[in-house]
């Protein structure tokens, strides 16, 4: 999906009004040599192709398989997933929570749309609109049912409103029958809605 | 204040219609939308409790018809304008017209790997001791400031449990209105469903907000 824009080009101008306020801003600031639009060429490639769930997926994987990596990312997450080279924007301050047989996690920003970044990549258009962010925290079953997620009733449910800079990541249960698989094997069930809540990690085929 | 974001527990928004294979942007102006707000943001003119205020201040029925790139973009012309970067003649004509305030720097392409990489800590060394500690029972304020806060509606005036002590963070409620970080403690406290959403709640429900220390009072 990696795209590089051509500044002499018009294509979205004529068809919606917003693009066309959207272009009008980065020529103005442009010109008034405010903004670099090659940096937002820099912006968007990271987002779309170098940033994304796949950097969380490898960290839950790693805390599956090692149980001191699982316990430095309880106790001092911003540092576990840094070690892994996933830092900076909107991972500044993370925080990861262990779903288990009885707790299930979800994370909910109510307030705006704060998310982990550094480990998920942007959020989803859902992430950010009012149906999940109104509804996560008053009923999260029936958000849950809505991504196909029915929990039993007697599962407890924990729902994190990041109304603060901490940014949450949900560590999935290990799904059984992945005894002896690679991290990366392992990390190819992990999804983001697993690391958001709003799923669980896949089960093996 | 008690704007449109502030979303637990409205009801009316219908079902939350995830999409399959969502990609990262339905548009290419989208693209530009995010790029032109985090490089407008590197200016370092107004930090990201002033850029949530904005967002928060648009009005109720914009807000609500608008997806969260197009409240980004309504918001970021609100703080250019109110930094001098753009003027309204600016805006009208899609061309700069008026000149422009001096930006502390420009983001250049160059550096966005180390920028984004960094990000922008808000934790924040604090001379005082926390108030409360691990277990304590707490009571979350009932204010209803107009000004930016981070303590949503549905948790002013509850009950619940210190789950966890933070850090010292920038406190937002000040920090968005350019009156000072002043950072306080920040905890994690942990509410029954009971306790917020009352008859009727979900009995398995916990729900936790990270609330700044003048939040919240002993219970």
């Amino acid at each position: 999906m990696a795209m590089s824009h051509n500044h002499d080009h018009h294509h979205d101008n004529e068809l919606d009004p917003f693009a066309a306020r959207v272009r009008a801003l980065e020529t103005i600031l442009t010109q008034k040599g405010l903004i670099d639009p090659t940096a937002i060429d820099v912006i968007v490639d990271t987002y779309e192709t170098k940033i994304g769930p796949r950097n969380g997926a490898k960290v839950v994987a790693k805390a599956w398989v090692d149980a001191d990596y699982a316990e430095w990312l309880k106790r001092d997450a911003t540092a576990a997933i840094g070690s892994l080279g996933y830092t900076g924007r909107q991972g500044e301050h993370m925080q990861a929570v262990f779903n288990t047989a009885d707790t299930h996690n979800l994370v909910v920003c109510t307030l705006c749309s704060c998310y982990p970044w550094s480990v998920l990549g942007l959020p989803p258009v859902w992430y950010k609109a009012p149906p999940y962010r109104s509804r996560a925290v008053i009923d999260p079953r029936g958000v849950l049912e809505e991504f196909g997620l029915t929990l039993p009733r007697t599962t407890k449910i924990r729902v994190w409103d990041s109304t603060a800079e901490l940014r949450y990541l949900v560590v999935p249960m290990r799904p059984e029958g992945t005894e002896g698989w690679s991290e990366e094997r392992l990390a190819d069930l992990v999804t983001r809605d697993a690391m958001i809540g709003t799923g669980l990690a896949r089960e093996p085929a | 204040m008690n704007g449109p974001q502030d979303l637990g527990g409205q009801m009316g928004f219908g079902p939350v219609a995830p999409e399959k294979d969502e990609p990262y942007f339905h548009a290419d102006w989208e693209r530009r939308a995010l790029g032109v707000t985090l490089c407008a943001g590197a200016m370092g003119a107004w930090n990201i409790d002033e850029s949530r205020h904005a967002r928060e201040s648009l009005h109720p029925a914009d807000y609500y018809a608008s997806s969260y790139y197009e409240i980004w973009i309504k918001a970021l012309e609100t703080l250019l304008k109110r930094h001098g970067f753009v003027s309204d003649s600016d805006l009208a004509t899609g061309k700069a017209v008026d000149p422009a305030a001096t930006p502390k720097r420009v983001l250049k392409a160059e550096n966005v790997p180390a920028v984004l990489a960094k990000g922008g800590p808000c934790d924040r060394p604090i001379a005082t001791s926390a108030r409360f500690k691990l277990g304590d029972l707490v009571r979350t304020k009932n204010f209803h400031p107009t000004g930016h806060t981070r303590l949503p509606r549905y948790a002013r005036g509850k009950q619940g449990v210190v789950e966890a002590v933070r850090d010292g963070f920038v406190f937002p409620d000040t920090n968005a209105h350019g009156q000072g970080e002043n950072p306080q403690w920040v905890y994690t406290v942990a509410f029954d469903g009971a306790e917020i959403w009352g008859d009727g709640a979900d009995p398995t429900l916990t729900v936790s907000i990270d609330a700044w220390e003048s939040y919240l009072e002993p219970a």
